[in-house]
Protein backbone atom coordinates (compact mmCIF):
# COMPACT_ATOMS: atom_id res chain seq x y z
CA UNK A 1 0.00 0.00 0.00
CA UNK A 2 1.53 3.32 -0.99
CA UNK A 3 2.34 5.66 1.81
CA UNK A 4 -0.06 8.54 2.13
CA UNK A 5 1.61 11.81 1.30
CA UNK A 6 2.46 14.08 4.17
CA UNK A 7 0.18 17.03 4.79
CA UNK A 8 0.77 20.53 3.55
CA UNK A 9 4.36 21.55 2.98
CA UNK A 10 3.90 24.71 4.98
CA UNK A 11 2.94 22.74 8.05
CA UNK A 12 5.98 20.50 7.56
CA UNK A 13 8.17 23.52 7.34
CA UNK A 14 6.77 25.07 10.49
CA UNK A 15 7.21 21.76 12.29
CA UNK A 16 10.78 21.50 10.98
CA UNK A 17 11.58 25.01 12.09
CA UNK A 18 10.16 24.36 15.55
CA UNK A 19 12.06 21.11 15.88
CA UNK A 20 15.30 22.72 14.80
CA UNK A 21 14.77 25.55 17.27
CA UNK A 22 13.99 23.13 20.06
CA UNK A 23 16.96 20.84 19.42
CA UNK A 24 19.72 23.10 18.14
CA UNK A 25 19.14 26.47 19.79
CA UNK A 26 20.15 25.26 23.28
CA UNK A 27 23.70 24.77 21.93
CA UNK A 28 24.07 28.41 20.93
CA UNK A 29 26.08 29.51 23.97
CA UNK A 30 28.44 26.57 23.64
CA UNK A 31 28.91 27.20 19.92
CA UNK A 32 29.46 30.89 20.51
CA UNK A 33 32.06 30.14 23.20
CA UNK A 34 33.90 27.84 20.81
CA UNK A 35 33.63 30.39 18.01
CA UNK A 36 35.18 33.05 20.26
CA UNK A 37 38.17 30.82 20.94
CA UNK A 38 38.52 29.92 17.27
CA UNK A 39 38.22 33.40 15.73
CA UNK A 40 39.55 35.31 18.75
CA UNK A 41 37.22 38.24 18.21
CA UNK A 42 33.50 38.84 18.83
CA UNK A 43 32.58 40.14 15.37
CA UNK A 44 33.98 37.09 13.55
CA UNK A 45 32.59 34.79 16.23
CA UNK A 46 29.08 36.19 15.69
CA UNK A 47 29.32 35.76 11.93
CA UNK A 48 30.66 32.25 12.35
CA UNK A 49 27.85 31.20 14.70
CA UNK A 50 25.19 32.73 12.47
CA UNK A 51 26.60 31.00 9.39
CA UNK A 52 26.80 27.72 11.32
CA UNK A 53 23.15 27.89 12.34
CA UNK A 54 22.04 28.75 8.82
CA UNK A 55 24.01 25.85 7.36
CA UNK A 56 22.74 23.54 10.06
CA UNK A 57 19.17 24.62 9.41
CA UNK A 58 19.51 24.06 5.67
CA UNK A 59 21.09 20.67 6.27
CA UNK A 60 18.73 19.69 9.07
CA UNK A 61 16.82 17.36 6.75
CA UNK A 62 19.99 15.29 6.44
CA UNK A 63 20.44 15.02 10.18
CA UNK A 64 19.46 11.60 11.45
CA UNK A 65 17.47 11.31 14.65
CA UNK A 66 19.33 9.52 17.37
CA UNK A 67 22.74 10.64 16.17
CA UNK A 68 24.80 13.18 18.03
CA UNK A 69 23.35 16.61 17.28
CA UNK A 70 25.95 18.49 19.31
CA UNK A 71 28.83 16.81 17.46
CA UNK A 72 27.06 17.46 14.16
CA UNK A 73 26.74 21.17 14.97
CA UNK A 74 30.39 21.37 16.00
CA UNK A 75 31.43 19.72 12.79
CA UNK A 76 29.58 22.39 10.82
CA UNK A 77 31.13 25.08 13.02
CA UNK A 78 34.62 23.67 12.52
CA UNK A 79 34.25 23.26 8.76
CA UNK A 80 32.80 26.73 8.39
CA UNK A 81 35.65 28.18 10.39
CA UNK A 82 38.31 26.36 8.41
CA UNK A 83 36.77 27.06 5.00
CA UNK A 84 35.56 30.59 5.51
CA UNK A 85 37.32 32.47 8.24
CA UNK A 86 40.73 30.96 8.07
CA UNK A 87 40.78 31.28 4.30
CA UNK A 88 39.59 34.89 4.57
CA UNK A 89 42.32 35.82 6.99
CA UNK A 90 44.93 33.97 4.93
CA UNK A 91 46.60 33.14 8.17
CA UNK A 92 49.45 30.76 7.35
CA UNK A 93 49.15 27.31 8.84
CA UNK A 94 50.73 27.69 12.21
CA UNK A 95 53.74 25.51 12.64
CA UNK A 96 53.77 23.00 15.41
CA UNK A 97 56.75 23.15 17.68
CA UNK A 98 58.16 20.65 20.05
CA UNK A 99 58.20 21.40 23.71
CA UNK A 100 61.58 20.89 25.22
CA UNK A 101 60.47 20.46 28.78
CA UNK A 102 57.41 20.16 30.93
CA UNK A 103 56.27 23.47 32.30
CA UNK A 104 53.36 23.10 34.60
CA UNK A 105 52.34 24.87 37.73
CA UNK A 106 52.07 21.54 39.40
CA UNK A 107 55.08 20.51 41.39
CA UNK A 108 56.64 23.98 41.23
CA UNK A 109 55.39 25.17 44.56
CA UNK A 110 56.36 22.44 46.93
CA UNK A 111 52.80 21.20 47.05
CA UNK A 112 53.72 17.58 46.54
CA UNK A 113 53.84 16.65 50.18
CA UNK A 114 50.54 18.42 50.73
CA UNK A 115 48.86 16.24 48.13
CA UNK A 116 46.19 14.78 50.33
CA UNK A 117 43.28 15.53 48.00
CA UNK A 118 42.94 18.98 49.50
CA UNK A 119 43.63 22.26 47.78
CA UNK A 120 47.30 22.74 46.99
CA UNK A 121 49.17 26.01 46.40
CA UNK A 122 49.11 25.18 42.68
CA UNK A 123 45.35 24.99 42.53
CA UNK A 124 45.11 28.24 44.50
CA UNK A 125 47.20 29.93 41.82
CA UNK A 126 45.02 28.41 39.09
CA UNK A 127 41.93 29.59 40.87
CA UNK A 128 43.27 33.13 41.04
CA UNK A 129 43.81 33.27 37.25
CA UNK A 130 41.54 35.91 35.74
CA UNK A 131 39.12 34.66 33.05
CA UNK A 132 40.87 36.75 30.42
CA UNK A 133 44.22 35.13 31.11
CA UNK A 134 42.80 31.63 30.76
CA UNK A 135 41.02 32.59 27.53
CA UNK A 136 44.11 34.26 26.10
CA UNK A 137 46.24 31.26 27.03
CA UNK A 138 43.90 28.93 25.14
CA UNK A 139 43.64 31.30 22.20
CA UNK A 140 47.41 31.54 21.96
CA UNK A 141 47.78 27.84 21.13
CA UNK A 142 48.40 26.84 17.50
CA UNK A 143 45.04 26.29 15.83
CA UNK A 144 45.02 22.51 15.66
CA UNK A 145 46.04 22.11 19.29
CA UNK A 146 43.57 24.79 20.33
CA UNK A 147 40.69 23.03 18.58
CA UNK A 148 41.55 19.68 20.16
CA UNK A 149 41.79 21.13 23.67
CA UNK A 150 38.63 23.16 23.16
CA UNK A 151 36.61 20.17 21.98
CA UNK A 152 37.90 17.86 24.71
CA UNK A 153 38.34 20.03 27.78
CA UNK A 154 35.73 22.71 27.27
CA UNK A 155 33.08 20.77 25.38
CA UNK A 156 33.73 17.28 26.72
CA UNK A 157 33.77 15.41 23.41
CA UNK A 158 35.32 11.94 23.28
CA UNK A 159 38.42 11.17 21.17
CA UNK A 160 36.18 9.46 18.64
CA UNK A 161 33.85 12.45 18.37
CA UNK A 162 36.77 14.85 18.01
CA UNK A 163 38.26 12.63 15.33
CA UNK A 164 34.95 12.83 13.44
CA UNK A 165 34.62 16.57 13.91
CA UNK A 166 38.19 17.38 12.87
CA UNK A 167 38.34 14.58 10.28
CA UNK A 168 41.61 13.15 11.53
CA UNK A 169 42.57 9.75 13.01
CA UNK A 170 42.12 9.19 16.75
CA UNK A 171 45.90 8.95 17.19
CA UNK A 172 46.23 12.47 15.81
CA UNK A 173 43.56 13.71 18.22
CA UNK A 174 45.45 12.20 21.15
CA UNK A 175 48.73 13.70 20.09
CA UNK A 176 47.23 17.17 19.50
CA UNK A 177 45.49 17.01 22.85
CA UNK A 178 48.64 15.97 24.64
CA UNK A 179 50.72 18.74 23.12
CA UNK A 180 47.98 21.33 23.37
CA UNK A 181 47.44 20.69 27.05
CA UNK A 182 51.15 20.81 27.69
CA UNK A 183 51.44 24.16 25.95
CA UNK A 184 48.42 25.49 27.79
CA UNK A 185 49.98 24.50 31.11
CA UNK A 186 53.11 26.28 30.01
CA UNK A 187 51.31 29.51 29.09
CA UNK A 188 49.61 29.61 32.47
CA UNK A 189 52.85 28.80 34.19
CA UNK A 190 54.49 31.72 32.36
CA UNK A 191 51.69 34.01 33.43
CA UNK A 192 52.09 32.95 37.05
CA UNK A 193 55.84 33.45 36.79
CA UNK A 194 55.49 36.93 35.27
CA UNK A 195 53.10 37.92 38.03
CA UNK A 196 55.54 36.69 40.64
CA UNK A 197 53.18 33.98 41.80
CA UNK A 198 55.89 31.32 41.68
CA UNK A 199 58.55 31.04 44.34
CA UNK A 200 61.35 29.89 42.03
CA UNK A 201 62.71 32.21 39.31
CA UNK A 202 63.65 29.30 37.00
CA UNK A 203 61.80 26.01 36.62
CA UNK A 204 63.69 22.82 37.23
CA UNK A 205 64.09 20.93 33.96
CA UNK A 206 61.95 17.84 33.84
CA UNK B 1 51.11 0.35 37.80
CA UNK B 2 54.16 2.58 38.31
CA UNK B 3 54.16 6.39 38.51
CA UNK B 4 55.42 6.86 34.96
CA UNK B 5 52.62 4.78 33.52
CA UNK B 6 50.09 6.42 35.85
CA UNK B 7 51.12 9.87 34.75
CA UNK B 8 50.94 8.81 31.09
CA UNK B 9 47.48 7.29 31.52
CA UNK B 10 46.05 9.96 33.78
CA UNK B 11 44.83 12.03 30.82
CA UNK B 12 43.18 9.06 29.17
CA UNK B 13 41.60 8.23 32.51
CA UNK B 14 40.18 11.72 32.91
CA UNK B 15 39.08 11.68 29.28
CA UNK B 16 37.03 8.60 30.08
CA UNK B 17 38.99 6.62 27.50
CA UNK B 18 40.45 3.81 29.64
CA UNK B 19 39.05 0.31 29.86
CA UNK B 20 37.38 -0.76 33.11
CA UNK B 21 40.41 -2.81 34.02
CA UNK B 22 42.88 0.01 33.50
CA UNK B 23 40.63 2.37 35.41
CA UNK B 24 40.76 0.01 38.32
CA UNK B 25 44.59 -0.14 38.26
CA UNK B 26 44.69 3.62 37.97
CA UNK B 27 42.48 4.15 41.02
CA UNK B 28 44.49 1.63 43.00
CA UNK B 29 47.71 3.46 42.17
CA UNK B 30 46.23 6.88 43.04
CA UNK B 31 45.02 5.57 46.37
CA UNK B 32 48.48 4.56 47.48
CA UNK B 33 50.62 7.23 45.80
CA UNK B 34 50.17 10.78 47.22
CA UNK B 35 52.36 12.55 44.60
CA UNK B 36 50.35 11.02 41.73
CA UNK B 37 47.11 11.73 43.58
CA UNK B 38 48.22 15.35 43.98
CA UNK B 39 48.96 15.58 40.27
CA UNK B 40 45.57 14.07 39.59
CA UNK B 41 43.74 16.61 41.76
CA UNK B 42 45.65 19.40 40.06
CA UNK B 43 44.73 18.07 36.62
CA UNK B 44 41.04 17.84 37.54
CA UNK B 45 41.13 21.40 38.86
CA UNK B 46 42.99 22.58 35.78
CA UNK B 47 40.36 21.18 33.43
CA UNK B 48 37.50 22.57 35.47
CA UNK B 49 39.04 26.01 35.37
CA UNK B 50 39.68 25.89 31.62
CA UNK B 51 36.10 24.78 30.98
CA UNK B 52 34.54 27.29 33.38
CA UNK B 53 36.56 30.30 32.34
CA UNK B 54 35.99 29.79 28.63
CA UNK B 55 32.19 30.00 28.73
CA UNK B 56 30.57 32.86 26.90
CA UNK B 57 27.00 34.04 26.63
CA UNK B 58 25.59 34.58 23.19
CA UNK B 59 24.85 38.29 22.71
CA UNK B 60 21.06 38.87 22.62
CA UNK B 61 21.39 40.64 19.32
CA UNK B 62 22.98 37.59 17.70
CA UNK B 63 20.34 35.29 19.17
CA UNK B 64 17.62 37.47 17.67
CA UNK B 65 19.42 37.64 14.34
CA UNK B 66 19.69 33.87 14.11
CA UNK B 67 16.04 33.27 15.02
CA UNK B 68 15.05 35.91 12.51
CA UNK B 69 17.30 34.51 9.80
CA UNK B 70 15.89 31.02 10.18
CA UNK B 71 12.37 32.36 9.87
CA UNK B 72 13.43 34.39 6.86
CA UNK B 73 15.18 31.42 5.24
CA UNK B 74 12.09 29.28 5.48
CA UNK B 75 9.93 32.16 4.27
CA UNK B 76 12.06 32.57 1.20
CA UNK B 77 11.84 28.87 0.41
CA UNK B 78 8.09 28.97 0.50
CA UNK B 79 7.98 30.44 -2.99
CA UNK B 80 9.98 27.53 -4.41
CA UNK B 81 7.37 24.95 -3.69
CA UNK B 82 5.48 23.58 -6.59
CA UNK B 83 1.91 22.56 -5.97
Amino acid sequence: MPKLSEGSGTLDLVADQARFAELAMPYMDALYSAAMRMTRNPADAEDLVQETFLRAYRGFGGFKDGTNLKAWLYKILTNTFINTYRAKKRRPEETEFDDVAEYSLYGRMGGLEAANNERTPETEVLDAMPDEVVKEALESLPEQFRMAVLLADVEGFSYKEIADIMEVPIGTVMSRLHRGRKQLQRRLWEFARDRGLLPEPEPARA
Amino acid sequence: MDCEKASYRMHHYLDGELTVWRRWYMRRHLNKCPPCAGGFVYEVEFRMIIAERCREQTPDDLRRRISGAIGFESGSEEGDWSP
